[in-house]
């Protein structure tokens, strides 16, 4: 069935960096979006994991699909999703153990992360494998940055400080409720309104 | 006594203080997608504090009786999310049974609590903050359940109210429900104080 209508490699990569980036456009996955965007480090960690994630997870689909049975495939994806979470959620802390306490049990959170689940679904199981692999780099790397330029504003903006290097003037006062759920959801809410604003003017 | 004063506050902190959709940013997706009406929101409430109650009791007892001893811990994910895939399947059955009009308008909705990050989030958190009585565990299920539908259905209260108000355009859907909703924790904030 792939082979009848393979989509074209480019517009796969570029629709998850914007026309269906995930978060901005499709509304998936606001649970991270929302709770590890108060700094940019966990922001970039949270975002290289659902990379790793959602690419392996992509590949075991696309390559298990034509053995699903429609009633069980969520099931299938839940476990295969969860089996590469946890090869993630290891690796972390292993490997950076201060970046795996801070965000604490918002990694293993991504078993249950919308957008993985959605690309399964809606891409990998039913095409293959190349297209699935592109699909998954290019809607990971979409989530990545907008989650990067969301806790970029939110850092800069609670302590004056973007990667531990000061970058507003000597004057500046924090503002302490951007690093708060307050500045969470309003900084987002104003993000999707300016995209809003942006596409309406594109069309 | 000393016991029962630990449960209560317990419960009042994961309802107010710890509230899982305005604190922790769990089970926003449902929080954003259903709470459009006021009885679709409760209906939705009351399932998933059935089924965070089940399941967070379940998880409870498989992590301190299966995995612990046995050093499992590896397969703590795998374990938590087919209990909740399992108790989901459940409601779903139970309601298609004795409630066929609520699962017609539940629709996509019902199946959909198997990805609400709010129960596995309250499971994982148990297991964080070393809950170790099985009466704790089921006291802050039944309370990440209530305070969950709390918040669903607040925001669906300010919601019915906001049709009728004349928002910028860019902003309606999505982004000024985001926006009400960092109002409400704000005012959730000042909950943080009660319990030291």
């Amino acid at each position: 069935m792939s082979q009848t209508a393979t989509p074209a490699l480019g517009p796969t990569f570029t629709a998850g960096l914007w026309k269906e980036n995930p978060v901005l456009r499709l509304l998936l996955g606001m649970c991270p979006t929302l709770a590890v965007t108060a700094a940019l480090k966990p922001a970039i960690t949270m975002g290289g994991c659902v990379i790793f994630v959602l690419i392996c997870s992509n590949i075991v689909v696309s390559l298990m699909r034509n053995l699903l049975k429609p009633h069980l495939r969520i099931l299938m994806f839940t476990l295969t999703i969860a089996t590469f979470v946890t090869i993630a959620d290891l690796i972390l802390k292993a490997f950076v153990p201060d970046m795996s306490a801070a965000l604490g049990p918002y990694v293993p959170l991504i078993i249950v992360n919308c957008i993985i689940i959605c690309r399964a679904e809606a891409c990998a199981s039913k095409n293959g494998l190349v297209v699935s692999v592109v699909d998954a780099i290019g809607m990971g790397l979409g989530f990545t940055l907008t989650l990067s330029v969301l806790a970029s504003i939110r850092e800069i903006l609670s302590t004056g400080k973007l990667l531990e290097v000061s970058v507003m003037p000597s004057g500046f006062v924090p503002w302490a409720a951007m690093g708060m759920p307050v500045g969470a959801f309003i900084t987002l809410g104003l993000i999707l309104g300016l995209v809003n604003i942006i596409t309406k003017k594109a069309s | 006594m000393d016991t029962l004063n630990t449960l209560l506050l317990g419960f009042i902190s994961i309802v107010l203080i710890n509230n899982l959709v305005l604190t922790k940013f769990l089970g926003i997706c449902p929080f954003l997608g259903v709470s459009g009406r006021i009885d679709m929101a409760f209906g939705m409430g009351m399932a998933v504090t059935f089924v965070v109650t089940l399941s967070g009791i379940l998880t409870w007892m498989i992590d301190h009786f299966l995995l612990k001893p046995y050093d499992l811990q590896v397969m703590q994910y795998v374990c938590f999310i087919l209990v909740i895939a399992g108790a989901v399947q459940l409601v779903e059955m139970y309601v298609r049974k004795f409630f066929p009009p609520l699962y017609e308008s539940f629709g996509i909705f019902l199946p959909l609590i198997t990805t609400n990050c709010a129960i596995l989030g309250l499971c994982l958190f148990i297991n964080l903050w070393e809950i170790n009585s099985l009466i704790e565990a089921a006291v802050l299920s039944i309370g990440a359940g209530v305070g969950f539908t709390m918040a669903i259905c607040i925001m669906a209260g300010i919601r019915e109210n906001l049709n009728l108000v004349d928002v910028p355009k860019c902003l309606r859907g999505a982004p000024i429900t985001l926006i009400t909703a960092g109002l409400l924790t704000m005012a959730f904030m000042g909950f943080s104080g009660m319990i030291k």
